[in-house]
């Protein structure tokens, strides 16, 4: 009987097999979704394997892909914090962010602050690229702005400085207890990166309020949360968790990865 | 030994057919696949449409499949519409759940993990499995190449190609042969997932990590562009789930106690006339 099987025999399996598929469907690894779970802190470290892998692998200066100016084909989609309600940041706007000022701060040898003038006076780096959203979207814009490395050799990034932490204005989340400021953070080898700019310009026009206005960090190897817009404070430091939830950044709190290249 | 040569109704031997590195792998793979598969679902469910191209056109129309919600005079209604074509897919694509509490995901929670809207974990979970059944490939591949299960069931021979149409008709009327080595249209299948399927999903899944992207840019070239390479992993899901079905079915018809004896224990019942080898038991 081994060989052989019957029409009714193979139904009867057909059927069996069909109804296991739909069962598959199910709320028991919902577990996963807490963060102090352990099996989830286990498969966390998945991101730490890619975080150094990819940096073993792509050298500390490989570029992000460019494009011609022919793939700017729509304007830069907003999203995540895209007018902050915040006293300090209406007040800039109000101003038209005359008294703007980006502040480097932490384990540097001296704590500066630029004005929007003296940024857009410095040497500037245009860049075409593309915005990978970790939600699976992406669009393609001109962004021009300083480069991060300059400014940070201005402060004199102390050896022992490990991270960048960047603060920002926007209250991404309003609690009951409060609002949640937007933060982020990278290695120096992100902030460091030829193509990491403090953007003050998208498509050749003043950076608007929805993108970020007047300042969003561009790290162009990384995804759309890795770009703080409304960026005022640069802070070096070799410990991130004093910050947030300690976690290095508004959505890593939440449980998106910190390195954010994939 | 007994002789088992002919006799009508009497059984074939009972052979080793899978080594242990063929049934491991098998069972960790089985495993990644559906929390791939199923966190998969949970990522695209973050932003639930398909684009051809470097970008995602939300100022002009490149897309090739999108799935979303609208109102309707007799309330919510899921839609799903590919190459243009608009498709009511209320209950299953869209929108899901009962009347009361209708679930407004583009797939249902019941193929997610988790079952809820949660990006973030289903990120965690996939890329853990993903290097997971990337590590059981590679052990795979060293493995079957060495104990000669890549040239024995897997790549085609000429002779195979030849006997498909025979292969065709065997299956067609369920007359399923249990050899020593696949037959021809099981390696065409094996041959598919390994060296098409499996290293596409897993490249249109890099093509997706913008450090990849700088690091090969040669990738966006050769899968058209981010957005094509993020559709392409889809299809190639699809192509998998499909292949899973058909598999699941054809153990069933083959006899299913005998094929998940062998993806166990190695041991495997072959048909009557098979002839016996050394290591065989009756």
């Amino acid at each position: 009987m081994s060989g052989l099987i019957t029409r009714r025999n193979f139904l009867r399996g057909t059927a069996v097999a069909g109804s296991g598929l739909i069962l598959a469907g199910c709320d028991q690894f919902d577990f996963l979704g807490a963060r102090d779970n352990q099996v989830r802190q286990v498969m966390e470290q998945a991101n730490v394997l890619t975080y150094q892998v990819q940096r073993a692998l792509i050298g500390d200066q490989t570029l992000a892909r460019e494009y011609s100016a022919s793939e700017i084909r729509q304007g830069q989609r907003p999203n995540g914090s895209m007018d902050p309600t915040t006293p300090e940041y209406t007040f800039l706007k109000m101003q038209d962010f005359a008294p703007y000022r980006l502040t480097v701060k932490g384990m540097v040898e001296r704590e500066v602050s630029f004005s929007l003038d003296e940024l857009r006076n410095m040497p500037a780096r245009s860049q075409i690229t593309r915005h990978d959203c970790v939600e699976g979207w992406s669009c393609i814009a001109k962004w021009t702005g300083t480069p991060l490395g300059s400014i940070l050799d201005m402060a004199g990034v102390k050896p022992q400085a490990r991270f960048c932490v960047y603060h920002c204005y926007d209250n991404i989340q309003r609690t009951l207890s409060g609002d949640i400021l937007y933060y982020e953070s990278s290695d120096l080898v992100d902030a460091y990166h030829p193509q990491t700019i403090l953007s003050y310009g998208l498509n050749d026009q003043v950076l608007p309020v929805a993108n970020g206005a007047p300042i969003r960090l561009r790290i162009e190897r990384a995804l759309g949360y890795k770009q703080p817009k409304y960026l005022h404070t640069i802070e070096l430091v070799d410990d991130l968790s004093p910050f947030g939830r300690g976690k290095g950044g508004y959505w890593e709190d939440l449980g998106y990865d910190w390195y954010g290249g994939i | 030994m007994t002789d088992n040569k002919s006799l009508p109704g009497s059984r074939g031997p009972l052979i080793y057919r899978q080594s242990i590195w063929t049934r491991v792998t098998h069972w960790v793979w089985a495993i990644c696949l559906f929390f791939l598969l199923l966190t998969g679902l949970q990522i695209f469910n973050a932003h639930p449409a398909l684009y051809i191209g470097q970008q995602s056109g939300f100022e002009f129309d490149n897309s090739i499949l999108s799935i979303g919600a609208f109102n309707s005079d007799a309330g919510p209604r899921g839609r799903t519409t590919i190459f243009g074509q608009s498709y009511d897919t209320t209950g299953v694509l869209g929108v899901s759940g009962s009347a009361e509490r209708p679930s407004f995901t583009a797939f249902p929670g019941a193929v997610t993990i988790p079952s809820y809207r949660d990006l973030g974990t289903g990120r965690v979970v996939h890329f853990f499995f993903a290097w997971l059944f990337v590590a059981t490939m590679l052990i795979w591949f060293v493995a079957s190449f060495i104990n000669g299960h890549l040239r024995r069931d897997v790549v085609p021979r000429p002779a195979d190609i030849g006997a498909i149409p025979r292969d065709v008709a065997d299956h067609a009327r369920l007359r399923l042969k249990h050899g020593r080595s696949y037959g021809p249209l099981q390696k065409l299948a094996y041959f598919t997932v390994f060296f098409v399927l499996f290293p596409l999903i897993i490249m249109t899944g890099l093509t997706m990590s913008p450090g990849i992207n700088a690091a090969a840019p040669w990738m966006l070239d050769l899968f058209g562009g981010r957005q094509t390479a993020r559709t392409i992993h889809f299809i190639v899901m699809l192509l998998l789930v499909t292949f899973f079905v058909i598999h699941v079915v054809m153990v069933v018809a083959a006899g299913p106690i005998n094929e998940l004896r062998s993806m166990i224990t190695g041991w495997y019942r072959a048909s009557p006339g098979t002839p016996t080898t050394q290591g065989d038991k009756p």
